[in-house]
């Protein structure tokens, strides 16, 4: 008899996304597995930023704030795992936090497995000297020059891991940087015992999972006819129904807003990709031209077909390295001539900073409503009567970003007539971050799995 | 009404031409520098047509301005897609991009508003 499929479902496509949609896709979706997808490019970098100053920190707080939540629900539903790489670059600190809330939910005996190893920062300056070579990806450019001032380095791991903490006994996996798209192949290798060789299965449930990772962009977000879309304001979080021999339905809970079409699930296969035919994971080189779409019924789509073939051996390696400091502020500008009086006051703004000695490695003005968005590509036609002025600057000297921040206000009274705003406030300086994508040898990279019960990770914050 | 945008190319506002919008749906996205754009035929005969004339040229053509790269065009018939690739889009990137769409999730919807040269389009199903 073939086993039921698995429901999976996602309740966030990246690290600060709707806050009650992971609750609700628990309480209402009958899943077997909740994924929680935080990690944007640079979301790696910012966690560093909080780390430097609180070496506890470094994770996704809103994961353990969820946990408290759901902790109802996970002491009466004794079946559904939650898989996330809210752990950010510190995965065992959020799984003492979440240890933490679980034991205090009468939820100690619950087992908690964490997967590390995608952090490599510690070991590139060794494999460096080793001669491995970490160039950029794109550019070729060599590492040496930004080495000193790399914030994060993580290496992509795949679904193994998460497989092997849910057959630990896991009931949730807390991971750092791993592929999105195996949150979803972890755990249905876990349930079908797929083998890591079985490629159109391995590149079925990594689809589906690519398809659901961005949370409500599978289920009628971002989608063209929006004023169509039943409830966008009550929009159900997808759900993938992996089914035993790869193929899945993606589908969102019963009676939730949004829209699960041909479509919508088309426009999010094409979204982020490179090579269709080659969409590379850890475990699977995933080919989407060979899948097909099917609507099964309401606010389904079966997705089945897909193929793949046997990944590289190197894996990808995503650093960020420091890149001096930024900061960006707003006004409105209204009236005849709004574009030309936001140019100047744009112009204003900087030259007044110049005459003061401050001289930036990067700046732009923007004249919001005027066609900068898509700059040179798409605008109205017609002169604006009300344009939003944004201006940014960056360079290493944060002094000098500062003295931008204070240059805001004075154009209220001394600039062009029709500036409003300011009561927005202050713009702040903020971290500048470059993104250094590389490839490294498989053979280099190891991770690892510990499972303890959550009142043993509580316990192990005191020590 | 529909209220028709102007552009900064004359050639792109051909109103013979027509709207990508009424052929297909887009999206749009970032991997580093790159961006890319998802286009999705409303049918058969639209992605046929579309396969024809909205190629990477007149999408590097369209998108100029804003000082990009190459454009590499993948198709996918299975789904009606197709996938541009488009270096150098997003002004540094994600990171170090000063722009307020440094992910270049606006450009899909830039890309609908284009007037597709071509004669002979068929209706679109939208």
């Amino acid at each position: 008899m073939p086993r039921q499929p698995l429901r999976i479902g996602n309740g966030a496509g990246f690290w600060g996304d709707n806050l009650d949609a992971p609750y609700l896709l628990t309480r209402d979706g009958r899943l077997d597995v909740l994924t929680l997808e935080y990690l944007a490019e640079l979301t790696l970098a910012i966690l560093s930023h909080l780390r430097s100053k609180n070496p506890q920190a470094g994770y996704v707080g809103d994961f353990p704030d969820l946990l408290q939540r759901l902790a109802p629900h996970l002491a009466q539903n004794e079946r559904v795992q939650i898989v996330t790489n809210g752990g950010g670059l510190n995965p065992s600190a959020c799984a003492r936090a979440c240890g933490a809330i679980l034991a205090g939910s009468h939820l100690g005996d619950l087992p908690l497995g964490v997967v590390t190893g995608d952090d490599v920062l510690g070991r590139l300056s060794e494999w460096s000297e080793a001669g491995v070579n970490l160039s950029h990806m794109d550019t070729g450019e060599p590492i040496a020059p930004v080495m000193e001032r790399l914030v994060c380095a993580n290496v992509y791991l795949g679904a193994r891991p998460i497989t092997d903490a849910l057959l630990q006994g896991s009931r949730i996996v807390v991971t750092g940087r791993v592929a999105d798209a195996s949150l979803t192949l972890g755990p249905a290798c876990a349930a079908f015992g797929w083998a890591w060789d079985d490629w159109p299965r391995l590149a079925g449930a990594s689809a589906a999972g690519h398809i659901i990772e961005c949370g409500a962009q599978a289920t009628g977000g971002l989608w063209h006819r929006w004023d169509d879309v039943p409830d966008l304001a009550g929009i159900g979080y997808p759900i993938a129904e992996v089914h035993e021999d790869g193929s899945a339905v993606i589908t969102k809970v019963e009676g939730s807003g949004g829209l699960v079409s041909r479509g919508t699930v088309a426009e999010q296969i094409v979204y982020e990709i490179d090579d269709p035919s080659r969409y590379r994971t850890p475990d699977v080189d995933v080919d989407f031209t060979t899948l097909k779409l099917y609507e099964s019924g309401p606010n389904q789509v079966k997705v089945s077909g897909t193929t793949g073939r046997p990944p590289s051996d190197t894996l990808k390696l995503a650093a960020v390295y420091r890149d001096g400091w930024t900061a960006s502020g707003l006004l409105a500008v209204v009236g005849r001539g709004a574009e030309a009086k936001a140019h100047a006051s744009g112009w204003i703004l900087l030259e007044r900073l110049r005459r003061a000695g401050c001289q930036f490695a990067d700046s732009l003005v923007e004249c919001l409503g005027a066609g900068c968005v898509v700059p040179g590509v798409l605008r109205s036609p017609g002169p604006a009567f009300e344009i939003v002025l944004r201006v940014t600057v960056r360079d290493p000297n944060r002094a000098a970003v500062e003295r931008f921040c204070r240059e805001f206000a004075p154009l209220v009274t001394s600039g062009p007539s029709g500036i409003a705003g300011y009561a927005t406030g202050r713009p702040s300086p903020r971290p500048a971050f470059g993104y250094w994508p590389a490839l490294v040898p498989r053979a280099l990279v190891d991770s690892r799995v510990e499972v303890r019960t959550a009142g043993e990770w509580a316990r192990s914050a005191l020590s | 009404m529909s209220h028709d945008p102007g552009f900064a190319h004359e050639s792109h506002g051909h109103p013979l031409f027509p709207r990508l919008g009424d052929l297909a749906h887009a999206r749009s996205g970032d991997k580093g520098n790159r961006a890319n754009i998802g286009v999705v035929a409303y049918d058969e005969a639209c992605y046929t047509w579309l396969r024809q004339h909205l190629t990477e040229h007149v999408v590097a053509d369209y998108f100029r301005p804003l000082g990009i790269g190459a454009v590499q065009r993948y198709e996918l018939p299975n789904i009606l897609a197709f996938n541009f690739v488009i270096e150098d889009a997003l002004g540094g990137g994600a990171s170090r991009s000063l722009r307020l769409d440094s992910q270049g999730k606006a450009l899909g919807v830039a890309l609908l508003e284009l007037r597709v040269p071509g004669r002979d389009a068929p209706r679109g199903t939208s």
